[in-house]
Order: C-alpha cells, then sequence, then structure tokens
C-alpha cells in the first residue's frame, strides 16, 4: 500500500471542510432551504430552479467552484480528499448550487489532457460547467452516448444533466465516427434547446438538452482515458453529498428521538428506535471511511482508484437509502408531512443514490474487477 | 517502503525493522495438530502448548507488552505495540493463546493494583507462562453485569468467596482469575469489588471448574465454582465498593476501546486454522458448482461477496480514519463499532459460505468430503460466540446509542 494513513488529508484540508460547515451553518440551515425550495408542493409542480446566487458567488470569491481545476490553468488543485471534505459538507446542507457538475467537469477535462486547459481555464474565471452524458435510460457508457458529432456539429439528445439551469456551460460526449469525443460549449449557443425536467428532489434541478447543429469546442477526439480516469473522482464526490446529508439525517433524527415523548420516556429510550439510528450512524461511517480512502487512492494510486471509488459509490447510495428510509419513520406522522425538513434530504438521496450507479450495479463492476 | 513506515518515529521504525527481521527467521512452522478457530476453543495442552511456546518466544523479542513500562516486565516503548500487531500479521504468524490476559487482566492490572502485585503478575502474563482467566458472568448475570451475585465476605484482611461463575473461558488452563464479585448486597454497582485471584492453585480447595460443551461440540468455556475459597486482600484491585470502575477498564479494553493495545493475531492461514474473508468466498465460490456454472459466475452471490468486501474494507478504513482526528465527530464513535462489526461480519460470511455450499454445508468436520474440511458450518456456529460474548451486539447497540448519540439509557 502506497496511500498515507491520514488520507493526505492535510491542515489546510481540514481549514477548508470547516469553514465551509460554519458558513453553511450559519447562512444555509434547513429551515432557509426549506423556505426557498418547497413553495410549491403540487405533485405536477413541474420544473423549478431555486437558488441562493449571491451565496454562491460568495462561495465562488472563496474559489470553491476552481479547485479541481490545476494550477497551471488558474485554478488550486486540490487533491480530491479536500474536495470530498467540502462536498460532504455541501450533502449536510443539501445546499443547491452547481458545484459537484462544475468539479465533475474539472476532473474530465483535467482528464482529457492539452484540449481541456481553455475550458478549465473559463473555470478558474467563473464558468460553470455540467456533463451532458446520458441518455434517455440514464447510461453513460461511452457507446451508447446520445448525441453525435457530424461535421463538426452537435445533434442529439441528452439526459438527467445536472443542474442544468445553474450552470453556464456544458461538457459534452459525442460519437465521432468510431469513437466518443468530448465537446465543450456554453448553454446558450445557437441550437441548444435546454428542457427542464420536473423532479422530486427540491434541492437540485435537471433536464434533457436536444442539440440541434450546434457548433462546440472539441476536448478531444477520444474520451475513453479521460473517462476511466475521472468517473472514480465523480463517483466519490457524490458519494461524498451523501454521506454529508446522511450525517445531517442522522443528527436530526436522533434530535427528535431525544426531545419525542411518548409512553412517557423519549423516544431514544426504545431499542426499536435507538438500535435503527445506530445502524444508520454504522452505514454513514463505513460510507465515509471509504469516500476519503476512495479520494486517497485517486490522488495517490490512479489504478486503484475505480475499485475504491465502487467500494465507496455502493456503501453511500445503500446508506442513503437507510438513513433516508429510517429518518422519515423515526419521525412517525410528522416526518410525513411536508412542512416537516426530512422530506428535503430524503429526496436529495433518493436522487443522489441513483444518478450514477447504484449499490448492485456497483457491485457488479466490483466484482468484475476483483473476480473477473 | 509502505505507508505505515513513512509515518513511524525513528524509534519506531527501528523497531519495525527489528520486528521484521525477527519475524522473518522466527514465525513457526505451522502445527501438526488442529488449531481452533479462535483462542476461545483451545481444548487440548498439545494446541496449548504451541501457543505458548509461540508467545513466549514472540515475548523473548519484544513483540509483546512492549508499550508497558519495563518494571513490569513490558518494553518500555511508546506506540509500538500496534506496530508488533501489524508485522505479525503480515508475517501471518499464530494467534497468542493468553488473549483474556493480554487483552482484559493486563491493563486491569496495570492501571488498578499495587505495584508490588503488578510486578509480580505481568511479566508471566505477557510471556504467556501464566494463562488468564475472566469470571464475569453468572447464571444469573450476563448483559445485566452489575447485577453478580458470587460474594466475598470479610474476615480479618482474608475474604471468604462464594458464588458460581460461567461461561469462563480458558479457566481450564488459567493460574489466574480476574474475578468481579460482590462485597456489599445492599447496593448495586457500589457494591461490587474487583480481585485478582489464582485459581489454579486452588483446584479442589475452594474452586471447582467445570467444561462446558459449546454448540460447535468443542469445549473451551466452563463453569466455575467457588466454595469458601479465602483469598488475601492484598489481591484486591483498586478501593472496596470501586469493582464497578474497574470493570469498565476491562470492558473498554475487552471491546477494543481501551488505551492499551492489545498483541494481537498473526492470523496465519494454513490447513488447520481458518479465515473467513470476503476472499475466502470468493475462493469457495470458484470451487463450487451450482446451475452448470460455479458460484463466482451467479450474479447473486456475487453481489452478496462484494457487500462482504465492501463491509470489510470499510471496516479497515475506519480505524484508519480513527487516527484523523479531524475526521472525528466524536472520539469514541469509531471505536466502540469495532467489535459490533468485525463480528457481525464473520457471522454472515459464514453464512453466505454455507448458501454457497448449499447441501455439502450439511457435512461436518469428521466427513472427508466436507468442503474446506467442514470449518465453515464450524466458523458460522463459532460465530455466535463473537456476536455474544464481550457484550451482546444489542448491548453493543444500547452502548453506541447512548455513549455516541446521546439517547436515553435503556435499561
Ligand atoms: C464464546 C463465549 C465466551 C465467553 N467467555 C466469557 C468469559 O471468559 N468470561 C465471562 O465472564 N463471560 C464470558 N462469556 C459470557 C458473555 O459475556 C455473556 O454470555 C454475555 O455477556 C451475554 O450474557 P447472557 O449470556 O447472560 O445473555 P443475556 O443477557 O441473558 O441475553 C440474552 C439475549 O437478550 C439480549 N439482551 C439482554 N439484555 C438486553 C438489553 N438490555 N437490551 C437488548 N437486548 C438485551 C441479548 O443481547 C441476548 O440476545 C462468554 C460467552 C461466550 C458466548
Amino acid at each position: 500500500m502506497t496511500q498515507p494513513d491520514n488520507f493526505g488529508f492535510t491542515e489546510e484540508a481540514a481549514l477548508l471542510k470547516d469553514s465551509a460547515r460554519k458558513l453553511l451553518a450559519e447562512k444555509f440551515t434547513a429551515d432557509v432551504l426549506h423556505g426557498m425550495v418547497a413553495g410549491d408542493p403540487t405533485p405536477e409542480r413541474g420544473p423549478a430552479l431555486h437558488w441562493d446566487e449571491a451565496l454562491w458567488a460568495q462561495m465562488q470569491e472563496l474559489g470553491w467552484g476552481l479547485l479541481a481545476v490545476p494550477e497551471a490553468q488558474g485554478g488550486v488543485g486540490m487533491p480530491l480528499v479536500a474536495v470530498a471534505g467540502l462536498c460532504e459538507e455541501l450533502g449536510r446542507a443539501a445546499f443547491p448550487c452547481p458545484l459537484l457538475p462544475t468539479l465533475s467537469a474539472s476532473y474530465l477535462l483535467g482528464a482529457a489532457g492539452a484540449g481541456g486547459e481553455a475550458p478549465l481555464e473559463a473555470i478558474a474565471e467563473g464558468a460553470t460547467a455540467s456533463l451532458a452524458v446520458s441518455d434517455a435510460n440514464g447510461s453513460w457508457d461511452l457507446a451508447q452516448t446520445p448525441v453525435e458529432c457530424i461535421d463538426g456539429k452537435l445533434n442529439g439528445t441528452a439526459c438527467f444533466v445536472q443542474d442544468i439551469g445553474k450552470v453556464s456551460h456544458l461538457l459534452v460526449c459525442a460519437r465521432n465516427g468510431d469513437t466518443t469525443g468530448l465537446y465543450w460549449l456554453a448553454v446558450d449557443a445557437p441550437g441548444v434547446d435546454v428542457q427542464a425536467d420536473a423532479i422530486v428532489d427540491l434541492s437540485r434541478d435537471q433536464g434533457r438538452v436536444v442539440f440541434a447543429g450546434v457548433e462546440a469546442m472539441q476536448v478531444c477526439a477520444d474520451a475513453s482515458a479521460a473517462f476511466a480516469r475521472a468517473m472514480p473522482a465523480i463517483w466519490t464526490l457524490y458519494a461524498a453529498d451523501m454521506v454529508g446529508a446522511g450525517e445531517w439525517q442522522l443528527q436530526t433524527t436522533v434530535d427528535y428521538a431525544n426531545q419525542r415523548q411518548q409512553f412517557d420516556r423519549p423516544l431514544g429510550f426504545f431499542q426499536a428506535v435507538k438500535h435503527q439510528l445506530v445502524d444508520v450512524m454504522v452505514d454513514i461511517d463505513r460510507a465515509k471511511s471509504l469516500v476519503y480512502s476512495a479520494a486517497c487512492a485517486w490522488d495517490t494510486e490512479p489504478e486503484e482508484a475505480a475499485r475504491y471509488a465502487h467500494m465507496a459509490q455502493s456503501a453511500a447510495s445503500d446508506m442513503a437509502a437507510s438513513a433516508s428510509s429510517r429518518s422519515v419513520q423515526c419521525h412517525g406522522g410528522i416526518g410525513f408531512t411536508w412542512e416537516c425538513f426530512v422530506h428535503l434530504f430524503f429526496k436529495r438521496q433518493k436522487h443522489s443514490q441513483m444518478l450514477w450507479g447504484d449499490g448492485p450495479w456497483h457491485r457488479a463492476r466490483l466484482a468484475s474487477i476483483v473476480m473477473g | 517502503m509502505s505507508a505505515d513506515q513513512q509515518k513511524d518515529t525513528p524509534e519506531q521504525a527501528e523497531f519495525r525493522a527489528h520486528a521484521q527481521a525477527w519475524l522473518a527467521e522466527n514465525t513457526p512452522e505451522p502445527p501438526t495438530v488442529r488449531l481452533p478457530q479462535s483462542p476461545l476453543e483451545i481444548m487440548t495442552t498439545d494446541q496449548l502448548s504451541y501457543l505458548q511456546a509461540w508467545q513466549k518466544s514472540a515475548y523473548d523479542a519484544g513483540l509483546v507488552g512492549c508499550d508497558y513500562p519495563v518494571e513490569v516486565g513490558g518494553g518500555g516503548r511508546q506506540n509500538c505495540q500496534r506496530i508488533a500487531n501489524e508485522e505479525m500479521r503480515r508475517a501471518r504468524t499464530p494467534f497468542m493463546p493468553n488473549v483474556i490476559g493480554l487483552g482484559m487482566a493486563a491493563p486491569t492490572v496495570f492501571y488498578h493494583a499495587q505495584e508490588e502485585l503488578k510486578q509480580r503478575l505481568l511479566p508471566k502474563l505477557f510471556s504467556g507462562e501464566d494463562i488468564w482467566c475472566q469470571g464475569f458472568s453468572e447464571p444469573g448475570a450476563g448483559s445485566d453485569l452489575a447485577s453478580v451475585q458470587t460474594f466475598a465476605e470479610r474476615k480479618g484482611d482474608k475474604w471468604v468467596i462464594n458464588g458460581h461463575k460461567v461461561w469462563t473461558s480458558l479457566a481450564h488452563f488459567a493460574e489466574w482469575m480476574i474475578l468481579l464479585l460482590r462485597t456489599d448486597k445492599s447496593v448495586k454497582h457500589d457494591g461490587l469489588s474487583y480481585f485478582v485471584v489464582p485459581i489454579k492453585s486452588a483446584l479442589g480447595k475452594g474452586v471447582t471448574v467445570r467444561p462446558l460443551i459449546k454448540i460447535t461440540g468443542e469445549t473451551g468455556f466452563n463453569e466455575v465454582i467457588f466454595e469458601d475459597l479465602e483469598v488475601d486482600d492484598s489481591y484486591r484491585l483498586d478501593e472496596l465498593g470501586k469493582g464497578w470502575q474497574v470493570a469498565m477498564t476491562t470492558l473498554a479494553h475487552e471491546r477494543g476501546a481501551g488505551e492499551l493495545v492489545t498483541p494481537s493475531s498473526g492470523g496465519m492461514k494454513s490447513e488447520s486454522t481458518h479465515n473467513t474473508s470476503a476472499m475466502a468466498l470468493i475462493d469457495l465460490a470458484r470451487r463450487t458448482a451450482r446451475n452448470g456454472a460455479t458460484a463466482a459466475e451467479d450474479p447473486l452471490v456475487r453481489d452478496q461477496i462484494m457487500q462482504q468486501l465492501i463491509r470489510e474494507q470499510g471496516l479497515a478504513e475506519n480505524n484508519r480514519r480513527g487516527r484523523v482526528t479531524e475526521l472525528l465527530d466524536h472520539p469514541m464513535r469509531l471505536a466502540l463499532q469495532n467489535k459490533l462489526l468485525m463480528s457481525e461480519i464473520m457471522q454472515d460470511s459464514a453464512g453466505i459460505a454455507m448458501d454457497i455450499e448449499g447441501a455439502a454445508a450439511s457435512l461436518y468436520l469428521g466427513d472427508g468430503s466436507a468442503p474446506d474440511g467442514g470449518q465453515w458450518p464450524m466458523a458460522y456456529m463459532n460465530s455466535f460466540g463473537f456476536t455474544i460474548a464481550a457484550g451482546t451486539s444489542e448491548v453493543q447497540r444500547n452502548i453506541l446509542g447512548e455513549r455516541v448519540l446521546g439517547m436515553a439509557k435503556s435499561k
């Protein structure tokens, strides 16, 4: 093993994580989130875009958006382990912003080599971006990329594009003859039609993007190597977000269990409640430790990164399911109401849980690595 | 150079080099007797003497008790036991037989005994010459440990002990017992006192040890009956009525949350010992046929094995994260999970192995065609020893909920 004992988690990383936690705890509590995103409960509410652009701008000033941009392109070039720490805090607040997609794009661009430099410089200067890589089934397999590049122009429809209403740019996977390349363009480029999705999660937005003969800058002609390198980082970030959200769910539910009295005792006295919440804690801790090891593997032994990222995503995704169900159940009737904040996290977790492959999917991939 | 090594202080680096060099020369040959799956099931003197010889030589080489002071027979080092354990694990040495002595009795004696008693007891404990056992549980007091009834009555500077302990691992070999008993019947916790008692020398003279047979058919634990056993007051640890506090030191170490690291087993792999890791499951699945293919090709089996692999890796990464203070919200949160997770992972692995074996899981040790010599069904049964002993999984969940999450105490 060549990994450092402390995951490479430096004082600087601890500072970043800490300050994010404080900032969000002060400015973005769950009631602020609820007030912002939960205005329209009707099931037919349609697509919505709610976020605090001013607070996000403040975070951009702190340099969060360019953490994954290498120094040579004007960024900070933080190790993934530090970035994962930050994403955990974002998840803890379920903060609606385009950080995860922008970081995802940064890792993919960084892995793409020389062609990725110009877009990375744009991100360093404040551009935000999302990945347009999935088809209507949610597959991001390069062989099934839903967009095609013909005579240098993009055509097709990419689905499940994250936070599409918040980003300025897109990083697209498009077939180009025998290979699949990466393309960079502004969301408002001519020929791009964004159709927002009506989604369950209130803390994010999502959409499909229709490309009709769109000009785009080619980042690389063959994205396979860049994809293989970047996906473990992307999985790790979303897993970190789930871990943070899980911590909120646990803490909130424990607080409730300590305060709500039934049968003349606080709920937490009863083992049917206590043991469930302990199991959620155990699930969170496993996922969290695996997230840090996955990030550390990506930073220090890239050839092992996929193996560890599959473990982290599988653990985080399963934990998200258990933390969600237990948080609603242990709140009882109140937990089933729109007013109670737990549904916000319940929905964000469901979204994250399935976005980049669920537990069984990651275990199937892990099994092919480990068992052939 | 491994990452463990990069972080060593010069003193630790020197110690690690010593351990590596010594282990390269001195890791014992596999035994000719069948070894049990853990120290808790040592049944025969043949098994014991092989393991005792190993503990003695490791102690002489400075790999046991290294973080205890020299005056009590330790190595006088700082944070070196962890290194010795890492290197022993790497070298796949056998486990140490004096598991209760090293894990529970040593730290308790060290923190609570008079200096003279420490110096007398600890060297032979570390070397494995004296095997120790733990007399806590009674027929009427298991999870509710503070309700033990074994009673000591004062007679001058002696105590006269009467009572009944049960499930006492290794009592059949033990020279010494750590003993929690009652010295005052009028109060619960504050009526307890804690003693170390020489039991072997008292066999037939106030102490009776009777073997109990486990569900595996093995022996390894016992019931111990005290009838008017006289012991000297100098064998009392800490103050009268402070037995519960002393027991907390024992339990913290028993559950892996104590400060003094226990010299651990090496995890030797040979035909006579058994490991239940996910890698062993993969190996088994590759050798087992199902529906015209190997079990290793069955998607459900693959998923189950990967779940186990992820749990094992998660536990290893928990232990690693447990040493990074910036990544911990509560100092005991991870340490207190260790025993619960380890025992449940082992149980589930063995259960999955039996599912993989299918009908062949019915074959036990005495059957020549039993896969892996019948070790999996035995491991499955033995695993309940770990989810019950040292605080059941339910009790561990109570402790985690109460001490870490701050929920109200269950009775
Ligand atoms: C292999 C093995 C080795 C052992 N070695 C030793 C030894 O060397 N020395 C020694 O002193 N003891 C030893 N023990 C005893 C062990 O510590 C006890 O068995 C254990 O503490 C449980 O107590 P009990 O058996 O009385 O079960 P009980 O306490 O009667 O429990 C029975 C069931 O009820 C559950 N339960 C009990 N109380 C609660 C509660 N408050 N909340 C929820 N569930 C509860 C338990 O989890 C368990 O499932 C050993 C046991 C085993 C299996």
